[in-house]
C-alpha cells in the first residue's frame, strides 16, 4: 500500500473520524450501542454498506447527471441497505431483531451519503472503496468503545458474558441504569471527543468569534 | 454493468477524438450483430451527462438494476428468514414450557409439542382453520376474524381480539403436562408478545416469557430477566373458587401474606410495564381471552 492509500484508510480512524471530528452518524451511535453485540453487527452492516456504495457510485460516476446525482446515490445506498437488512434477517436473526429499525436507518446515516458525495463522485472505484472501508472502521471504533462501556457498566456483561455480577442476578454490582439509556452515549462520545482533542490538539476548532473585552472607561 | 455503459465509459475517458473512432470501429463490428437493438441506448449514453434523454435513461437503468438486486435478495433469502422466524417461535414455546435442555436443540424439544386451534368465542378446539397459515396478530386486524373490544373490557389495551388462537399442548394431546397460551398486551411504550404456560391443573403457572417488546432496557426490559421470569413458576392464577387472582404487585411480595401465592414482584422502576404485564395476563386468562376455553377444559368438556 502506498502512502496515499494508507492515508485514505487510516485517516478516518482517529485524525478524521466521522463521529468524533465530523460529528456525523450520531443518532445510530446513540440507539444501537446498548450492547456490544448489537454495536458490532451495526458496525459490520454500516462498513459493508459504505464500502460497497462508494465502490458502485464511483464506478458509474462519469455517467451520473448532476441534476439527479443525490437521487442516484440514495437509490444505490437504499438498495444496498435493504440487501444487508435481508442478509441479517437470514443469518443473524436474533441480533437483527434487537437492531430492528436501525439497520434500515443506515440509509439516512450522514456518513454514507457524505462519503459518496465527497469522495466517491471524484475518485476511482478502488480508492473509493478503501475510503468507505476506512470511514466504516472509524465509525466502528467509536461504536465499539461506546457499546463496550455501556454494556459493561449498564448490565455488567460483555457480549453477554458476565464480567461484573449484578445485584439482580445475585452478585455485588449495582448496574448503572443511565448507561442503558441513549443519553449516556452522548456523555461517552462527548468524553471521547474531549480526550481525542486533548491528545491531538490540531482537531480543536477555532472559535467562530471572540467575545469583545469591554473597557471600564467605555462603560462609564 | 452492461456492455453499452462500459463502452460509453471508454469513450468519455478517451481524450483524443481519434481514439474514440478507433474503439468504436473495433467493437461495433463484433457487437453490433448481436446487440444491434441497443444502438439507440448507446447513442443516448454518448450524449452529455446533463441532457434530458440521458438523465432519464440513467434513472431507468439504475432503477432496473437496483430493483433486480433488491428483489433477488428478498426472494433468495425468504426461505431462510421464514425458517428463522418459525424456529424463534418454537424456541420461545419450548423455553416457556421449560423443555429446552443445555444442548439447546429446539427441534428435538419441540417433538413433544402439538398445536391446536382454539375458538375463543366458544372456548372449544376447532378444526376450521386446518392447513391454513394462521397468524393471530394479523387476524386481529381482519374484521371477519376478530372483534373490537369495549374500552372497559380491554384492560390489555389491544383494541381488537382475534377469534382464533393457536395453543400448544405438551406431552400428548389428551393428557398433556402443560398448555402454552399466546398472550399480548400494552406495556409502557410497546405491545409485549409472549407465552404463558399452565400446568395440567390449568391453575399453576409453569412459565411466562415475552419474545417481542420494546420496553426501556434495564427497566421495563427486565421482563426478559430470567430471575424475574422464574418468579412466576408455581404461582396460582386462580383461587380455589376458580376466580382469577394472579397479579403483579408493586414492590416485593410478602411471603406471609395469604395472597402471596397469587402475586409476583413488580419490576423496580417499571411500574407501568409491570401493570401492563399484570393486566394483559388477567385479560387473556379471563372471559374475553382463554377463560371460556380453560373452564371447558377443566370440566373435561372439550373434544
Amino acid at each position: 500500500m502506498d502512502a496515499d492509500t494508507k492515508k485514505v484508510v487510516y485517516d478516518p480512524l482517529v485524525d478524521n473520524n466521522p463521529i468524533t471530528l465530523q460529528i456525523l452518524g450520531i443518532c445510530s451511535a446513540l440507539a444501537v450501542t446498548t450492547t456490544l453485540a448489537a454495536s458490532l453487527l451495526m458496525c459490520l452492516a454500516l462498513t459493508a454498506v459504505v464500502a460497497c456504495s462508494n465502490a458502485s457510485i464511483s464506478m458509474i460516476r462519469q455517467h451520473v447527471p448532476s441534476s439527479i446525482r443525490i437521487i442516484v446515490q440514495m437509490t444505490i445506498i437504499a438498495s444496498l441497505v435493504i440487501v444487508v437488512d435481508q442478509l441479517l434477517k437470514a443469518f443473524a436473526y436474533d441480533i437483527a431483531k434487537t437492531l430492528s429499525v436501525f439497520v434500515g436507518l443506515i440509509i439516512t446515516n450522514c456518513i454514507v451519503l457524505g462519503r459518496a458525495e465527497a469522495f466517491a463522485m471524484k475518485n476511482p472505484p478502488m480508492i473509493s472503496m478503501l475510503d468507505g472501508l476506512g470511514n466504516g472502521l472509524g465509525y466502528s471504533l467509536v461504536l465499539i468503545v461506546v457499546g463496550a462501556t455501556r454494556e459493561l457498566f449498564g448490565s455488567g456483561t460483555l457480549l453477554g458474558y458476565t464480567i461484573l455480577p449484578s445485584v439482580n442476578d445475585g452478585g455485588w454490582y449495582y448496574t448503572n441504569g443511565l448507561m442503558l439509556l441513549p443519553p449516556s452515549a452522548f456523555f461517552i462520545i462527548g468524553l471521547m471527543i474531549w480526550g481525542i482533542r486533548t491528545w491531538k490538539s490540531a482537531q480543536v476548532e477555532k472559535p467562530d468569534y471572540e467575545i469583545q473585552q469591554a473597557h471600564h472607561s467605555e462603560v462609564v | 454493468m452492461t456492455s453499452p455503459i462500459d463502452k460509453a465509459d471508454k469513450k468519455i475517458k478517451a481524450a483524443d477524438p481519434s481514439q474514440i473512432v478507433r474503439e468504436d470501429d473495433a467493437e461495433t463490428s463484433t457487437l453490433s450483430d448481436r446487440f444491434g437493438f441497443l444502438a439507440p441506448v448507446k447513442a443516448i449514453m454518448a450524449q452529455p451527462n446533463d441532457s434530458t434523454q440521458k438523465t432519464l435513461l440513467v434513472a431507468v437503468i439504475l432503477c432496473l438494476a437496483c430493483s433486480v438486486i433488491v428483489s433477488a435478495a428478498a426472494v433468495i433469502l425468504r426461505p431462510t428468514q421464514d425458517a428463522n422466524a418459525a424456529l424463534d417461535r418454537k424456541r420461545n414455546i419450548v423455553q416457556v414450557a421449560g423443555l429446552l435442555d443445555a444442548s439447546g436443540n429446539v427441534e428435538k424439544a419441540f417433538e413433544n409439542v402439538s398445536s391446536r386451534m382454539v375458538n375463543l368465542d366458544t372456548g372449544e378446539f376447532t378444526n376450521e382453520l386446518d392447513g391454513v397459515a394462521y397468524d393471530q396478530y394479523v387476524a386481529a386486524r381482519d374484521p371477519q376474524l376478530s372483534m373490537a373490544l369495549d374500552k372497559a373490557d380491554d384492560i390489555a389495551g389491544i383494541g381488537r381480539r382475534a377469534q382464533f388462537a393457536e395453543v400448544y399442548l405438551i406431552g400428548g394431546e389428551d393428557d398433556f403436562d402443560q398448555i402454552v397460551l399466546p398472550i399480548h398486551g400494552l406495556g409502557l411504550w410497546s405491545t409485549l408478545y409472549g407465552f404463558v404456560s399452565l400446568s395440567s391443573d390449568l391453575t399453576t403457572i409453569s412459565g411466562l416469557k415475552f419474545y417481542a417488546h420494546a420496553e426501556t432496557p434495564g427497566l421495563g426490559g427486565e421482563v426478559d430477566n430470567p430471575v424475574w421470569q422464574s418468579k412466576w413458576e408455581g404461582k396460582l392464577a386462580f383461587d380455589e373458587a376458580g376466580e382469577l387472582q394472579i397479579e403483579v404487585i408493586k414492590g416485593v411480595v410478602d411471603p406471609k401474606n395469604a395472597a402471596a401465592i397469587h402475586q409476583v414482584d413488580g419490576l423496580a422502576g417499571a411500574t407501568l410495564t409491570s401493570r401492563g404485564v399484570s393486566q394483559l395476563l388477567r385479560f387473556w386468562l379471563d372471559e374475553q381471552g382463554f377463560g371460556a376455553f380453560l373452564k371447558n377444559l377443566k370440566q373435561g368438556e372439550v373434544s
